[in-house]
């Protein structure tokens, strides 16, 4: 596994290092430029990610970071490059592929259940037309206990706190039983008992050989919750292992010289030290 | 007008007309009228459900003006092609056109606000009234271009069933059948795309087409509802049932099936009043019937509705007041008068006295305002509620990180969100903290 090691000729940035792409990576992005209107917003991306590990997108607001799970998953449209999963498109690779949105982007008040929203993430099982059989639906069950939401099951979604919508829309990934996953911000706004729980899902579903991509805003936890971090701001800064790439000057590159923020990160990278010797 | 019609019609008459076009036996015509519009009702809501949540409903009112200039100008092209006399006003060409130029004008709102930076409602308002002004424009001019008389042509503003045509019922029933079936097909897909587009996008849903679709059939239901409800008002039958129903329920599945009953409902009675009062246009009539089931449901569904929701709100209020009353006087141990507690709780005279009532009536306190006392069934009440509140606030100390979601003030009881355990925990902590043993006082409050 070549992850971010082998030094390519072609850098034309001393900041990131073209790596030589793997195809048994689950995810290969290659040269990736991403704009809106004509305005970049991520620029010349190239990034391979290991099977079977968390990784962390960190990077200040505006860094393209939610845009970046957004390209890959095809929603928005990409200027230049491209994105393999295992080596092929993604189209082939369509359903091997979970994805869990920022909790703001849908709106909680619609008249749906927390099984009903699970359900959905096994839609495309389905199949066109067909209703949502009783074996469909025991599967999602299933799911929402994993998360520790089974008691909720019939609540309307309105009713539900954020860290348990959050929940329930991990339960929902769970139900594609997909085996890479993008999650928006699993982490925002949700209750310290809720982070514990998503972070024990993460490293269940990192145990049973999946890879999951989080767009994550605490730097300070990001070694205590992950293996590989991409340092993200338009373009990536760094990208490896946690013990290796998450260090100060990296942190610096990434975020400019905002002192609160170096402060976090010297206390993070102190603890990502500890753990790694 | 209409009552003014109803109350002065003293003919016995009337009614029984009534009765017989609302069971259906007031003749073939009448019948395949109601039975028509029903169909159509049911369609709308339906459709009508996805376009609500999907927050598109007025995207609906663009495209059912929109339609104006079309059967006008499909009137005109038809004259023109000479496709015989009563051919140019052939209901399936008129509303050929209606749809096409209904469609162009969703393709113009969504052109606006791609390529300016207009919002969607000015874009909707812009192109609905464009549109519709051309349809004026055409409707005026179209009897000195066309050979053949354009009378009847402006029934479709306003909507009437008086003169109808049984074939032209007949293709409003089959479209609006058309529409049902593709609702119900396409359920599970729709649901999908209007709570979470992206999502759907990401799991290889074509939202796009799913959206294209969704349109397609809410121009079915604006074409079939246009000689009925007429294009004003046709888009009523598309947003009333679905609001309606959002009240009685919180599952899709269920508001889709309550929308799609009142607006049955209300093409059914009012097509029926309809035909008892041929001068008042029918789409207005329809309408107003979606109407007040609108307003019944707003106000007393029990789920959502505004009346229920306020008497569950005073329920909880007087609830909590009646606890903060008894925990006082628990606290105290002795007669208090009602004003100190009103002190404490900053409650106006008025709302004290109120609230005394309350607590007299269900048995919890006696005494003359100056010194309320506790009786049994109060005393025990005031010790749940203090040792309830107590190992609350103890518990957010403790679990300061996982609290807040779990705690409930309106529990009866701690034990029934709490482990005995975490319970015995709490106690114990509130004991160091030299709180008030709560317990000691239980024997005296007679509640084991």
């Amino acid at each position: 596994m070549t992850f971010l090691t082998t030094p390519n000729p072609r850098t034309h940035s001393p900041l990131s290092e073209r790596p030589e792409h793997s195809a048994e990576a689950p995810l290969s992005v290659h040269a990736m430029t991403v704009a809106y209107h004509r305005k970049p917003v991520l620029w010349d991306v190239d990034l391979d990610l290991p099977p079977q590990s968390l990784v962390a997108i960190v990077g200040p607001n505006g860094a393209g970071k939610s845009t970046l799970i957004k390209a890959c998953l095809n929603l928005i449209p990409i200027a230049a490059g491209r994105v393999e999963f295992w080596g092929d498109t993604f189209e082939h690779n369509r359903s091997r592929v979970g994805y869990v949105p920022q909790r703001e982007s849908v709106d909680w008040d619609f008249p749906v259940s927390a099984l009903d929203v699970v359900a959905m993430g096994r839609y495309r099982r389905i199949g066109w037309f067909k209703p949502v059989t009783r074996k469909h639906k025991h599967a999602a069950l299933r799911c929402l206990e994993e998360v520790g939401m089974g008691e909720y099951a019939n609540r309307q979604i309105s009713q539900l706190s954020g860290g348990q919508q959050q929940r329930v829309f991990l339960a929902r990934a769970l139900a594609q039983e997909a085996e890479l996953y993008f999650m928006d911000e699993p982490f925002a706004g949700v209750d310290a008992a809720t982070e514990r729980a998503i972070v024990a899902i993460l490293r269940r579903m990192r145990e049973q050989g999946r890879t999951v991509v989080c767009v994550h805003h605490d730097i300070q936890t990001v070694p205590e919750y992950f293996d590989h971090a991409v340092l993200l701001n338009m373009r990536v800064v760094a990208a490896g292992p946690v013990a290796e790439v998450f260090n100060r000057e990296n942190l610096q590159r990434t975020y400019g010289g905002r002192l609160t923020l170096l402060t976090e990160a010297t206390e993070a990278v102190a603890r990502a030290e500890r753990g790694s010797t | 007008m209409i009552l003014a019609q109803l109350s002065t019609s003293p003919d016995p008459s009337f009614w029984r007309e009534a009765l017989e076009t609302l069971t259906l036996r007031a003749g073939y015509n009448t019948t395949v009228v109601v039975l028509g519009t029903t169909l159509l009702g049911v369609a709308a809501g339906l459709v009508g459900s996805f376009l609500l949540l999907r927050k598109r409903s007025l995207v609906a009112d663009a495209l059912s003006h929109a339609t104006l200039p079309g059967v006008a100008l499909a009137y005109l092209i038809a004259d023109a092609l000479n496709l015989g006399g009563a051919g140019a006003k052939s209901l399936p060409v008129l509303l050929i056109g209606a749809a096409i130029t209904g469609v162009l004008a969703v393709l113009t709102v969504q052109l606006i606000v791609r390529h300016t930076r207009l919002r969607e409602d000015a874009a909707i308002g812009l192109t609905l009234s464009v549109y519709f002004g051309v349809g004026v424009v055409l409707l005026r001019a179209a009897p000195d271009y066309a050979s053949t008389p354009a009378s009847g042509l402006h029934h479709f503003i306003y909507g009437q069933t008086a003169g109808l045509l049984i074939t032209d019922v007949y293709l409003m029933g089959a479209i609006a059948t058309i529409a049902i079936l593709a609702a119900a097909l396409l359920f599970k897909e729709l649901a999908l795309t209007c709570f979470n587009d992206d999502f759907a996008r990401a799991t290889g849903w074509p939202v796009s087409i799913l959206d294209i679709a969704l349109m397609a059939l809410v121009v079915l239901v604006v074409v079939a509802g246009l000689q009925a409800v007429g294009l004003i008002l046709v888009v009523a039958l598309l947003i009333i049932p679905p609001a309606a129903a959002r009240f009685w329920t919180e599952r899709l599945a269920r508001m889709v099936l309550a929308s799609a009953l009142i607006g049955g409902v209300s093409g059914y009675a009012g097509s029926t009043l309809s035909s008892l009062l041929p001068r008042q246009p029918t789409g207005a009539i329809i309408v107003l019937v979606a109407g007040a089931l609108f307003i019944i449901s707003m106000l007393a569904a029990p789920s959502r509705g505004v009346i229920p929701t306020l008497i569950r709100r005073a329920r909880l209020r007087a609830r909590f007041a009646t606890d903060h009353l008894v925990e006082f006087l628990f606290d105290t141990a002795s007669p208090a008068s009602l004003s100190e507690v009103a002190r404490d709780r900053a409650w106006s005279s008025l709302q004290s006295r109120i609230i005394a009532t309350g607590a007299r009536t269900a048995g919890l306190v006696t005494g003359p305002p100056s010194a309320l006392t506790l009786t049994d069934a109060g005393r025990a009440r005031g010790h749940r509620v203090a040792r309830n509140h107590a190992l609350w606030s103890q518990y957010l100390v403790t679990y300061a990180d996982l609290a807040p979601s779990h705690v409930d003030f309106s529990v009866d009881q701690v034990e029934h969100i709490l482990s005995e355990d975490l319970i015995a925990e709490l106690e114990q902590a509130l004991a160091r903290r030299g709180i008030k043993s709560t317990s000691a006082q239980s024997s005296s409050g007679g509640d084991a």
